[in-house]
C-alpha cells in the first residue's frame, strides 16, 4: 500500500532550460533582419501621397534617398514643404549631384545603372521642387527614379 | 583546504537577458519595405537635337494647375474619369502603328477594341501621354494622375494578356520573377520573358514630362 502512496502531488515543474535557446534564436533573426536607419530625419516624417501601381524596390544597397518636406525647425531653415533634404542636413537642388557621386563611390561601377533615387517627398511639396531634383539627377545621368509611396487601397 | 568543484553558473537569468535584447531590436526593428512609382527619366538630349514631329492626335494632353485642377485634351475633367479617359485614347487604334527595329512597316492594331476614330491616336505605340504641371501643383495630385495613367496601362496590359495567354499580366509578372529566382524552373524563364516582351511592347508605357509652367 505504501507504494501508491508515496507517489508525489503535484505537476513536476516544466523545464525551461531550453527557453534561452528559443529567444536567443529569435533574437538572431531580429538581428540579421534588422536595418537600421542611417539618416536621422531633419525633415518632418513626410506623409506620402498614395498609390495602386507600385513597385517595390529590390535591392536596398543601390537605392539614395531624396527627401523633401518641410523642416523640423522653421526657425533655422524657413517654412514651407519644399526642403530638400540629403544625407543629414537641408540642402538645395544644386547638390544633388555631388550627393549622387557620394553614393557612386560606394558602389561597384557596374553596378551604376541599377542604382535607383528615391524621392520620399510630402504631398504638399510642390511640382516645382521635385523637377528641380529631377533636371539635376537627369544631368548626372541617375536615370531610375522611384517615386515612394504608400499602398492604397484600389478604388 | 579549498572547494575543488567549481560552483555551477546560474543560467536563469539567461532568458531575462537574451528577452531584453529581444524586445530592443523587435522595437527598433522597421520591416517596411520602400515601394513606390517606378520611372526612368529619358537622358539629356544633345544641344542641337530637334525634337521630332507628333501629330497632335497622339498626344493625349493632361494639363495641372496650381489649384490641382486637371485640363485634359483642353476639357476640364475630373480625376476619376481620367483613366477611362486613357484607355480610350491609348486603346483608339485608328491608324498604322510604328514600323519596328527590323524595319517592317508598321501594322494596324490588331488587338485594339477602340473606336478606331480618326480624330485620336493611331497606335499604342504611337500614343504619347504629355503630363504638364505647374511648378506650385502639389506632389500628392502629380502622384494620384501618374498612378490613374499607370492604371491605364495596367487595364489594358491585363485585358491582352488574359486573351492571350489566359492569365493577368500582373500574374504573368510575378510569375516571370518567380521563375528568375527558383532553380528548378529554369526552363520558364525564357518563355514567360518574351510573354512579358510581347505584352510591354502592344502597349508600350509613354508618358512623358513637359517642362512645367511657372
Amino acid at each position: 500500500m505504501s507504494k501508491f502512496r508515496k507517489k508525489k502531488k503535484g505537476m513536476p515543474a516544466v523545464n525551461t532550460a531550453a527557453l534561452p535557446d528559443i529567444v536567443f534564436m529569435l533574437l538572431f533573426f531580429f538581428m540579421v533582419t534588422t536595418t537600421m536607419r542611417e539618416t536621422n530625419l531633419v525633415i518632418e516624417n513626410p506623409r506620402l501621397p498614395g498609390a495602386t501601381e507600385i513597385k517595390k524596390l529590390e535591392d536596398k544597397s543601390l537605392v539614395s534617398t531624396i527627401y523633401i518636406g518641410k523642416s523640423k525647425d522653421p526657425n533655422r531653415d524657413g517654412v514651407g514643404y519644399n526642403k530638400v533634404q540629403l544625407n543629414d542636413k537641408i540642402s538645395s537642388a544644386d547638390q544633388v549631384p555631388a550627393f549622387i557621386f557620394s553614393k557612386r563611390d560606394k558602389i561597384a561601377e557596374a553596378l551604376h545603372p541599377f542604382m535607383t533615387t528615391s524621392i520620399k517627398a510630402d504631398k504638399e511639396s510642390n511640382v516645382g521642387t521635385i523637377i528641380d531634383v529631377r533636371l539635376k539627377l537627369r544631368d548626372v545621368n541617375a536615370l531610375k527614379i522611384n517615386y515612394s509611396t504608400t499602398a492604397a487601397a484600389d478604388n | 583546504m579549498a572547494r575543488r568543484d567549481n560552483p555551477e553558473i546560474n543560467a536563469g537569468s539567461m532568458a531575462d537577458i537574451a528577452f531584453l535584447l529581444l524586445i530592443f531590436f523587435l522595437v527598433t526593428t522597421t520591416m517596411n519595405v520602400d515601394s513606390g512609382i517606378s520611372k526612368k527619366l529619358s537622358e539629356k538630349p544633345p544641344a542641337d537635337y530637334v525634337p521630332p514631329i507628333i501629330k497632335k492626335k497622339n498626344i493625349f494632353e493632361v494639363n495641372i494647375n496650381r489649384n490641382n485642377e486637371l485640363l485634359v485634351e483642353g476639357e476640364r475633367m475630373d480625376i476619376k474619369s481620367l483613366k477611362d479617359e486613357a484607355v480610350k485614347f491609348i486603346d483608339n487604334g485608328g491608324g498604322i502603328g510604328n514600323p519596328s527595329e527590323d524595319g517592317t512597316p508598321g501594322k494596324e492594331c490588331d488587338y485594339c477594341q477602340g473606336e478606331r476614330s480618326e480624330a485620336s491616336s493611331d497606335h499604342p505605340s504611337k500614343a504619347i501621354i504629355s503630363v504638364q504641371s505647374d511648378r506650385g501643383t502639389d506632389y500628392g495630385t502629380y502622384i494620384v494622375v501618374q498612378n490613374e495613367l499607370l492604371k491605364a496601362y495596367t487595364e489594358l496590359r491585363n485585358r491582352l494578356s488574359r486573351e492571350r495567354y489566359g492569365i493577368s499580366y500582373d500574374e504573368l509578372e510575378q510569375a516571370f520573377i518567380d521563375a528568375k529566382k527558383s532553380a528548378d524552373l529554369k526552363s520558364q524563364v525564357d518563355k514567360l520573358r518574351r510573354k512579358v516582351e510581347d505584352i510591354k511592347t502592344a502597349y508600350p508605357q509613354i508618358i512623358s514630362d513637359a517642362e512645367p509652367t511657372s
